[in-house]
């Protein structure tokens, strides 16, 4: 199996999340360009966090259009795994992949700390090695993570099971305290939490591995 | 025609003027003027402080690069390299706090990366005027606020974690605050690149953001006092983009691993004129650049604008003559403007065309290594603060404390901190709010720690023991994580070196810093002198602050807090002595008594030196449950702080000792450590072996506090109330 982790213009987490799939995980992974017409051979893609294009508009807003986003939305129609963590998140959204919108956090300001998340559902292919309702501790790190959504669409997400992660402190004022949810496909992640930066002990947690091993199962499964 | 009125205000004096003539052989043109002001600037020239600084050591056998490069150089075994340097903003960040800040941190991670060091830490000092103020309250927290979203703007977007610092509120820092920017990087030891032209023939590229007509003379006001009219320098202060340097950073280190880039600086303070000029003079070059070849954002600059704007996320690169498509098609890709502008030259001159038009031509020599040289006259250090200390006694110590712990400079600076990304990269051990910053580095397996200190009220009543503290307090917090100290950097922030008890005051710092800077075996590998630090006349104190870095083995951290009750808590370095001279400067002194006197804490090197060696190896033996130095506060501002930690647990200390109790609980004697254990006997051992004090002074309690002596409760208190107030004071007092 094989990890494609993209690289927009602006991603500074991209190293970040090779590091945990490659050297922590240990699964290959490999860095996909903005620029690239197709996922090539990988099993699963991973958006990671940054400032795509700088982000001087709407986060993720101009990321949408990049040759590479074409091949995502390919990947995920045909049932590939993509994760999208923070700014991967944002994009995600902003390319229709996952509904709603991330607007700036309640208080106007960068949050960066650890945050404590409920594991919602098992039943996805991003969360399968933990347990209902189990509590992980990863870090956010965001300006624009509150998570907004018309009522309908919150409540056909929670009747579809689609919520995947809540905080349980909401620090930026997400509705719901919907902290990670899943496309109706349920093989697209979009989470403003960042399991990379919680995938070992020196880190203060290794709970994000578990989002990793649970995508590595389910690649295996294939 | 160059009138005097027109050289006076470039800031230049008739006898500079005058050398400028005798130099050329003729009378400059405007640009060249330009050009002469900006590199003959206080800021660019170190004209004031240079003759001074030789004083400071600069080798040790880690030392791979030390001062007048971009940045020093440590060499961290296993092949690799760190490079590492702080600079100030405090002008810039004055005038427009947002941007200033940002610029700054934008600055000193292009002195970073531009050694081919990838950037994976910045900290920060800073100093503002108080919050509370009656006339400017308001204006300060502007200050701040724009400060701190500056910061967290440019190092979120750009990717490097912002992982500590100082932040301390005076009112002498009322019209002129204090950013001082630390930023280290980590590369190859045999990848490192200079900022040298060689190789006559070779082609000079411009690479990055196009140049506009902000920041122009940014250097220059970097170098005078503030008016009433500094509002007016506002388009003085660049713009900056930190997805552009972000872009910029990886096309450089990118490019260098062409092997085709033969030498390389960003541009800074004075722009294109500074990069070409240095870099000629580095390399005993001429360089001759065509300015219609440069990138523009606005149309109609003339030569004396585009030279010396300080655009930013820009750089200048000499290439291998045949290589330069390489390099281009490296910035291509991550769609920057990569253009030749000129050429290396045999004949040490700077020329400078435009449209066919030789507009300036001055030997490289003269701008960067002649420039004017000045022993300025000093006198004894300006201080206005007494020597007598005044009658006090305390009518609730347990008061004191709690008003200690919520002040600005003592509260927890959480609100700051989490507006920056501490932990991009992946890479942050400990992370702010300890006593030193620890990143690892991946590619050895060893971790970087690394510690701001200054104490402006320390430096104002005596600026040699003031900068002696801050090398010493600095290595001490170092070494209470187990990392040894071996290089630093610092940031000189003083006021008009013109005025004789000023430039007395910058003497006898750096003086101070290169005593304990030999003494504690941390060379000076580069840093940034900041003078006239002036508003209407009135000086900040004397602010020296020490960026120093340590190196120790990959690890869980050892942290300041208690972990839980039953751990004996011994005093390592013990008690102390203080008199009442000696207290004047405290934080007491400062919170409670609001007033400042004496002398700064007496500072034994010798024994603090023995201090630090003996927690280094208590903390690397795994003898520490927590560590914390005692500093700002004393005695029982760090037992406050070891008890705030998740556990919730304090302590129960008791001592025999005749410091009346104002001494015994808030002097702020160096060379002292708070040590949390379960195993005393061999703390005690180790601090023995090392002729060092270790007082077993009590035992962890839960959620309480309390010290006393001879059997006299002098403080005994809940831990949770004192926690509240430390963690919300400075949201609460920023709300004004």
């Amino acid at each position: 199996m094989k990890f494609g982790v993209v690289v927009f213009p602006g991603s500074n987490c991209d190293h970040d999340a090779w590091f945990a799939v490659s050297q922590i995980l240990g699964q290959p992974a490999e860095f996909l360009w903005h620029d690239a017409a197709s996922v090539g051979d990988c099993d699963a893609v991973i958006l990671p966090g940054g400032f795509a294009y700088g982000d001087y508009l709407r986060c993720g807003a101009i990321a949408k259009f990049s040759p590479v986003m074409g091949a995502v939305k390919e990947f995920a129609r045909q049932g590939g795994l993509v994760l999208g963590i923070c700014n991967g998140f944002q994009i995600l959204v902003e390319s229709g992949l996952l509904p709603g919108a991330l607007i700036r956090n309640r208080g106007l300001k960068f949050i960066c700390r650890p945050v404590r998340l409920r594991t919602e559902t098992t039943s996805s292919p991003f969360t399968s090695a933990a347990a209902e309702g189990q509590v992980l501790t990863m870090p956010i790190a965001h300006g624009e993570g509150c998570y907004f959504a018309e009522q309908r669409t919150l409540d056909r997400l929670e009747a579809e099971d689609r919520v995947v992660f809540r905080y349980l402190d909401n620090p930026n004022g997400s509705m719901r305290d919907i902290a990670g949810i899943l496309n109706e496909g349920r093989n697209v992640l979009g989470m403003m939490p960042h399991p990379e930066r919680a995938s070992e002990p020196l880190m203060g947690s290794s709970d994000g591995l578990l989002v990793l091993q649970s995508m590595a199962a389910a690649l295996a499964m294939k | 025609m160059i009138t005097p009125e027109l050289i006076a205000s470039h800031q230049l004096s008739q006898e500079e003027y005058a050398r400028i003539v005798s130099l050329l052989g003729r009378e400059p043109t405007y640009t060249e003027l330009g050009i002469f002001s900006v590199m003959w600037s206080e800021h660019c020239s170190y004209k004031s402080s240079r003759l001074h600084l030789k004083k400071l050591p600069t080798r040790s056998e880690l030392v791979v690069q030390g001062p007048g490069e971009n940045a020093g150089i440590i060499d961290i075994g296993g092949g690799y390299a760190i490079a590492f340097k702080i600079e100030s903003h405090n002008h810039p960040s004055f005038i427009e706090p947002f941007q200033g800040a940002a610029t700054g941190v934008g600055g000193i991670l292009r002195d970073i990366f531009t050694m081919g060091a990838r950037p994976i830490a910045v900290m920060d000092s800073l100093r503002f005027g108080p919050l509370d103020d009656p006339q400017v309250g308001p204006r300060n927290r502007r200050i701040v606020a724009g400060v701190v979203a500056g910061i967290a703007h440019y190092g979120n977007c750009f990717g490097v974690p912002t992982i500590g610092g100082e932040c301390i509120f005076e009112p002498s820092y009322n019209g002129n605050p204090l950013v001082n920017v630390f930023a280290l990087g980590v590369f190859k030891k045999n990848e490192i690149f200079y900022a040298r032209a060689s190789g006559v023939g070779n082609p000079v590229l411009y690479v990055g953001a196009k140049t506009g007509r902000d920041g122009i003379h940014g250097a220059s006001m970097a170098s005078a006092e503030f008016s009433e009219e500094s509002s007016q320098k506002r388009p003085n202060v660049q713009v900056g983009d930190p997805f552009m340097e972000k872009l910029l950073l990886e096309a450089c280190l990118e490019a260098m691993q062409t092997g085709a880039i033969v030498g390389i600086q960003d541009m800074g303070a004075a722009g294109l004129t500074c990069s070409t000029c240095e870099m000629g003079s580095r390399g005993g070059t001429g360089v001759e650049i065509d300015l219609k070849l440069v990138p523009q954002r606005e149309t109609g600059m003339t030569p004396y604008e585009i030279m010396l704007s300080e655009s930013q996320e820009r750089m200048l690169l000499v290439v291998e003559k045949g290589r330069e498509e390489e390099v281009v098609q490296v910035y291509k890709k991550w769609g920057l403007d990569a253009v030749i502008i000129g050429v290396v030259t045999g004949d040490g001159m700077l020329r400078v065309e435009d449209h066919g038009e030789v507009v300036a031509e001055i030997p490289n020599r003269a701008l960067a290594d002649e420039a004017p040289l000045y022993d300025r006259p000093h006198t004894t250090p300006r201080r206005d603060a007494p020597m007598e200390a005044p009658a006090f006694h305390s009518q609730n110590l347990a008061a004191d404390l709690a008003a200690l712990v919520s002040s600005p400079d003592l509260c927890s600076k959480r609100w700051i901190w989490e507006q920056y990304d501490h932990m991009v990269r992946t890479n942050t051990i400990q992370a702010p709010g300890g006593d030193a910053a620890i990143v690892r580095v991946k590619e050895t397996g060893s971790s970087v720690a690394m510690a701001l200190d200054g104490n402006g009220r320390y430096a104002h009543l005596s600026p040699r023991e003031g900068a002696r503290l801050a090398v010493a307090e600095c290595c001490r917090n170092l070494s209470v994580v187990g990392a040894l100290p071996v290089a630093a950097t610092n940031c000189l922030n003083f006021g008009n070196p013109e005025r004789p008890e000023i430039m007395a005051q910058l003497v006898e710092a750096i003086e101070g810093m290169g005593e304990a800077c030999r003494h504690f075996e941390t060379p000076i590998t580069g840093g940034n002198v900041s003078l006239y630090n002036e508003t209407l006349g009135d000086p900040v104190f004397p602010t020296p602050v020490l960026g120093i870095v340590g190196l120790m083995k990959t690890g869980a951290p050892v942290t300041i807090d208690f972990k839980q009750p039953g751990h004996t808590v011994v005093l390592l370095g013990g008690l102390g002595t203080c008199d009442d001279t000696r207290f004047g400067g405290t934080e007491y002194a400062k919170v409670v008594l609001k007033s400042l006197w004496g002398l700064p804490p007496a500072l034994d090197m010798d024994y603090e030196k023995r201090v630090q060696e003996a927690v280094r190896e208590i903390v690397n033996q795994g003898l520490a449950v927590s560590a914390h130095d005692l500093s700002d506060g004393g005695l029982a501002v760090a037992l406050a702080e070891a008890s705030f930690g998740p556990a919730g647990v304090g302590a129960e200390l008791e001592f025999s000792s005749d410091l009346r109790p104002e001494f015994l609980l808030f002097h702020e004697g160096p060379s002292r450590i708070l040590i949390s254990t379960e195993w005393p006997g061999e703390v005690r051992r180790v601090a023995a072996e090392h002729g060092v004090e270790a007082l077993a002074a009590g035992i962890t309690v839960s959620g309480r506090i309390a010290i006393l002596n001879q059997g006299e409760t002098l403080i005994d208190c809940e831990v949770q109330p004192l926690r509240e107030s430390w963690a919300g004071a400075l949201e609460a007092s920023l709300r004004g």
